[in-house]
C-alpha cells in the first residue's frame, strides 16, 4: 500500500504519456485522474494509521548507490510529517487533475498534459517519502523538470519558453546550494541517510571542516547550504523571480506547483531537518530573516500588479515566507499546519482564477475585467472564500495558522523575531488589500471587458465546479478540524518527526501574549481590506490625481518594477556573466585557442603541407628515377657501411632526410 | 688473368650509364627506353659473370629469358609510344606529366 501510493501516478503518467494516442484524451485523463484518485485515498488511509495511529513506516526496498562508505538505498520513510504532505499533494493532485479535465478539454495536447501532472504527483511524493538526502534530490530535480515542462507546455509561445527557461536556472542555482549541502552532509556525517544524520547531528555540535578551503561550523554551514536550496524551490528573496513567470503556464500547473505543492518543498526541506536547524543557532536567525523579508516585499510587489495570476503568485511568494519564518522561529509544527492550509485555499483561488480565465477567452489583465459578479456567480463566491481565508478571516482555514504563526513570532522575544512578528503583521494588512483589490477590480467594478467576452462568459462546468467546491470545503474548514492535531499544544501526531530544542520552544509563550497582540493580525487584515475597498470604489476617480506626480508615483514605479530584483538580476549578474561567457570562454577560450590548436589549425596545417607533397608527384620520369636512385644509394650504404655510420646516425632521421627532401624539390626541378 | 671485379666494374658503370640516361635525359623518350634496355643488359652481363666464375649454368640461361623479356618489352614501349604519338602529337618527355599531382 505504501508503495502504491508512490508508484500509482507514475503508472499513469506513463500510461497516458506514451499511450495517450491509443488511450483518446478522454481515457488518458481517466487513468492519471484514477492514478492520482487512488492514491488519493490511499494517502487518506495511510494518515489514519501513520499520524493517528502513531505507527511510522519504514520500508527499505533495494540498493541504489553502493560504493565502499558511500551508500544510497531506494527507501521510504512514512512518519507524520511525510503523510502530511502526502494527503495534502495528492488531494490537491487530484483535485487538479479533475480540473484539467475539463479546463485543458480544447487543447489537442492534453494527454500529454496529464502525464506531466502526474509525473509531477510521483516525483513530489518521492521527494516527501524519501528516506536520504539522494533519493530527496531525485525528486526535488525531477519536480523542477516538471515545472519546467509544464510552464513550457504551449512551447510555441516565447514567454512561455522564456519563464521555463528562467525558472530551471534560477532554481539550478538554489540546487547547487542543495547539493553543496548534501555533499557536506556526507564529508560530515559519512551518510546520506536521514536518521543516522539526524540522530547524530547533537555530535557534531561545534565541529568545524574545511568548506572551500575555509574552516566553518559545521551545523550552520550544512544549515545555510539546505536553506539555499530551499530559497530557489520555495521563492524566498533573492531567488523569487522565477515565481511570478512561472504564471506563463496553463493555470491547473499554477494552482499544483507553483502554488500549492512545489514551492513548498523548500519549506518540507527545512522541516525535515529540524533536528539540524535546532542545532545552528545562526541558520535559523538568517533563515527568520529571510522569510520575513519575502513575506513583507512579495506583498508590496503584488500591491500594484495587474495580471490576475501575477497578484495570486506574489501572493503565494508571500506566504511561503511565512513558512520559513515560522520555521526560523521554531515552529516547524505551525510551519507545516499553514502549508497543509495554504495549500487549500490557494489552490481554490488559482483554480477560481482560472475559471475566470477560462470564461474570458484567456483574458488576464485585471483592468479588462470587472463586473463578473453577475455573469460568474459561483467563480465569484469561490474567490471570495479564498481570499478571506488567505487574509485570515476569523474561523476560515487561514485563520488558524497565519495568527498562530505571527503570535509565535511575537513571544520570541529578540531581535529576529520582533522583526518577523513586524514585517509580518505589516504583510498580512497588504495581503487582504490586494486580495481585495483583485476581487473588486474584477468582480465588482463597472465592466472593462469586451462585450462579446462577457457576453459569452460562462460558469465553471460541472468537473470545474466540483473541484472548486470541495477546495472551498478545504478552505473553510480543514484549519479549524485540523488545528487541535497539528498544532495543539502537546500533540502527539508528530512523534519523531519534528525536533524542537526546548530552549527554542515557544508555544507555550505564545498562550500568554496580551490578547490585543492576538487581535492585531485580524484587526490590520480588516483594516487593509475596507482600505482597498474605500480606495478603489469611493475615491476611484480622485486616484489619479492623488498618484500622479507625487512622491507615491515614485514608490509606485519602484514597487510595479519589482523592487528592481529582475533589473539587478540582469545588469550584476546576467549581462555580466553572459559577456564573460562571450568574450572569454567562446571567443578567445573556444574560438579562439582550443579552435586554432585543434581541429580547425590541424585541418589547415594538413592542407598546406599536402599542397608541398603533391609538388612531389610532378609525372616527370627521370625525377622518380633520381629519387629511387638516390632511395637505393642510401638503402645500399646503409646495408654496406652501417657499423661506420651507426653511431652518428639514427634511423629515424631518415624519415626527417625523405621529409627534407620533397620540401626541397625546386632543386630537383631545376636539376 | 681478368679478374672477376673488373668485370663486374663494367657492368657496373654500364648500368649507371644507364641510369643516369634515365634522369638526365629531358628531352627524347626514345634514349629513355634505350638507357633502360642498357640497365637490362648491364643485369644481364652480370648474370653471365657469375654463371661463368661459378661455374653455373642457370645464370647464362636466365640471361637468355631476359632479353627475350627485353626484346618483348621494348616491343610493348615502342607500340605504346606510337600509339601515344598518334593522340597527344609529340613525344617529348617534358609534356609526359599527365600523372602529375
Amino acid at each position: 500500500m505504501y508503495l502504491t501510493l508512490v508508484f500509482l501516478p507514475l503508472f499513469g503518467s506513463i500510461f497516458s504519456g506514451l499511450f495517450g494516442r491509443f488511450l483518446t484524451p478522454k481515457g488518458a485523463c481517466f487513468i492519471t485522474t484514477f492514478g492520482t484518485g487512488s492514491a488519493c485515498l490511499i494517502s487518506i488511509l495511510l494518515f489514519f494509521e501513520v499520524g493517528f495511529s502513531c505507527s511510522p513506516c519504514y520500508i527499505k526496498l533495494s540498493p541504489w548507490l553502493d560504493s565502499e562508505m558511500f551508500d544510497a538505498c531506494w527507501g521510504f520513510y512514512f512518519d507524520s510529517l511525510a503523510v502530511s504532505m502526502c494527503f495534502t499533494v495528492t488531494v490537491i493532485s487530484t483535485l487538479v487533475h479533475v480540473y484539467s479535465t475539463s479546463y485543458m478539454s480544447h487543447d489537442p495536447h492534453q494527454p500529454r498534459f496529464m502525464s506531466y501532472l502526474s509525473l509531477f504527483t510521483f516525483f513530489m511524493l518521492m521527494l516527501i517519502t524519501a528516506d536520504n538526502f539522494i533519493q530527496l534530490f531525485l525528486g526535488w530535480e525531477g519536480v523542477g523538470l516538471c515545472s519546467y515542462l509544464l510552464i513550457n507546455f504551449w512551447f510555441t509561445r516565447l514567454q512561455a519558453n522564456k519563464a521555463g527557461i528562467k525558472a530551471m536556472i534560477i532554481n539550478r542555482v538554489g540546487d547547487v546550494g542543495l547539493a553543496c549541502g548534501v555533499c557536506s552532509i556526507f564529508t560530515i556525517f559519512k551518510t546520506s541517510d536521514f536518521s543516522v544524520v539526524f540522530s547524530l547531528v547533537p555530535y557534531f555540535l561545534g565541529s568545524t571542516y574545511n568548506f572551500l578551503g575555509l574552516e566553518v561550523e559545521s551545523l550552520s554551514t550544512i544549515g545555510l547550504l539546505l536553506f539555499v536550496g530551499s530559497v530557489g524551490k520555495s521563492a524566498q528573496i533573492g531567488l523569487h523571480t522565477w515565481l511570478p513567470d512561472a504564471m506563463e503556464g496553463p493555470t491547473p500547473v499554477s494552482a499544483l506547483i507553483h502554488a500549492a505543492t512545489m514551492v513548498t518543498a523548500g519549506v518540507y526541506l527545512i522541516i525535515r531537518c529540524s533536528p539540524l536547524y535546532e542545532n545552528s543557532g545562526f541558520a535559523l536567525v538568517v533563515i527568520t530573516i529571510v522569510g520575513a523579508l519575502t513575506a513583507f516585499i512579495a506583498g508590496t510587489i503584488g500591491l500594484v500588479q495587474n495580471d490576475l495570476k501575477k497578484v495570486i503568485a506574489y501572493s503565494t511568494c508571500s506566504q511561503l515566507g511565512y513558512m520559513v519564518f515560522a520555521c526560523g522561529l521554531s515552529n516547524y509544527s505551525v510551519s507545516m499546519f499553514h502549508l497543509i492550509n495554504h495549500a487549500y485555499f490557494k489552490a481554490l483561488l488559482f483554480l477560481s482564477a482560472g475559471s475566470v480565465i477560462h470564461a474570458l477567452n484567456d483574458e488576464q489583465d485585471m483592468r479588462r475585467m470587472g463586473g463578473l459578479l453577475q455573469v460568474l456567480p459561483y467563480t465569484y463566491v469561490m474567490i471570495l472564500i479564498g481570499s478571506l481565508s488567505l487574509m485570515g478571516f476569523p474561523f476560515l482555514t487561514g485563520f488558524y495558522s497565519k495568527d498562530v504563526i505571527l503570535e509565535v513570532a511575537y513571544s520570541n522575544y529578540n531581535l529576529h523575531g520582533t522583526f518577523a512578528h513586524l514585517l509580518g503583521v505589516f504583510s498580512a494588512g497588504i495581503t487582504a488589500f490586494y486580495s481585495f483589490r483583485l476581487i473588486y477590480l474584477t468582480f465588482v467594478s463597472n465592466p472593462n471587458g469586451f462585450k462579446n467576452a462577457i457576453q459569452n462568459a460562462h460558469d465553471a462546468p460541472s468537473s470545474m465546479g466540483f473541484s472548486l467546491f470541495l477546495l472551498c470545503v478545504g478552505s473553510m474548514f480543514v484549519g479549524f478540524l485540523t488545528k487541535d492535531l497539528f498544532i495543539g499544544l502537546g500533540t502527539p501526531f508528530w512523534n519523531n518527526a519534528i525536533y524542537i530544542a526546548p530552549q527554542n520552544l515557544t508555544m507555550v509563550d505564545a498562550e500568554f501574549i496580551p490578547v490585543f497582540i492576538k487581535w492585531v493580525p485580524v484587526i490590520v487584515s480588516l483594516l487593509g481590506a475596507t482600505l482597498s475597498i474605500f480606495v478603489f470604489h469611493v475615491f476611484k476617480d480622485s486616484l489619479f490625481d492623488f498618484c500622479k506626480g507625487t512622491i507615491f508615483r515614485q514608490f509606485y514605479i519602484f514597487l510595479n518594477q519589482l523592487w528592481l530584483f529582475d533589473r539587478l538580476q540582469n545588469d550584476l549578474i546576467g549581462s555580466t556573466i553572459l559577456k564573460l561567457g562571450y568574450k572569454a570562454t567562446y571567443k578567445i577560450l573556444d574560438k579562439g585557442i582550443i579552435e586554432f590548436l585543434g581541429p580547425k589549425g590541424i585541418s589547415i596545417l594538413t592542407l598546406i603541407f599536402s599542397k608541398h607533397i603533391s609538388k612531389l608527384q610532378s609525372g616527370l620520369i627521370h625525377q622518380y628515377a633520381f629519387i629511387m636512385f638516390i632511395g637505393v644509394t642510401l638503402f645500399m650504404t646503409k646495408l654496406l657501411f652501417w657499423v661506420l655510420f651507426a653511431p652518428f646516425i639514427d634511423i629515424n632521421l631518415y624519415f626527417i632526410v625523405f621529409i627534407t627532401l620533397m620540401l626541397t624539390n625546386k632543386v630537383f626541378n631545376k636539376l | 688473368m681478368i679478374s672477376q671485379n673488373n668485370y663486374l666494374a663494367v657492368s657496373m658503370v654500364l648500368f649507371l650509364i644507364g641510369l643516369s640516361g634515365i634522369f638526365l635525359n629531358r628531352k627524347n623518350i626514345i634514349v629513355l627506353l634505350m638507357a633502360v634496355e642498357l640497365m637490362l643488359l648491364a643485369i644481364n652481363f652480370n648474370f653471365i659473370i657469375f654463371s661463368v666464375f661459378l661455374d653455373d649454368i642457370l645464370g647464362q640461361l636466365f640471361a637468355l629469358l631476359v632479353l627475350t623479356v627485353a626484346a618483348a618489352e621494348s616491343a610493348i614501349g615502342l607500340a605504346i609510344l606510337v600509339i601515344y604519338y598518334r593522340i597527344r602529337g609529340t613525344i617529348a618527355i617534358e609534356f609526359i606529366d599527365l600523372m602529375k599531382g
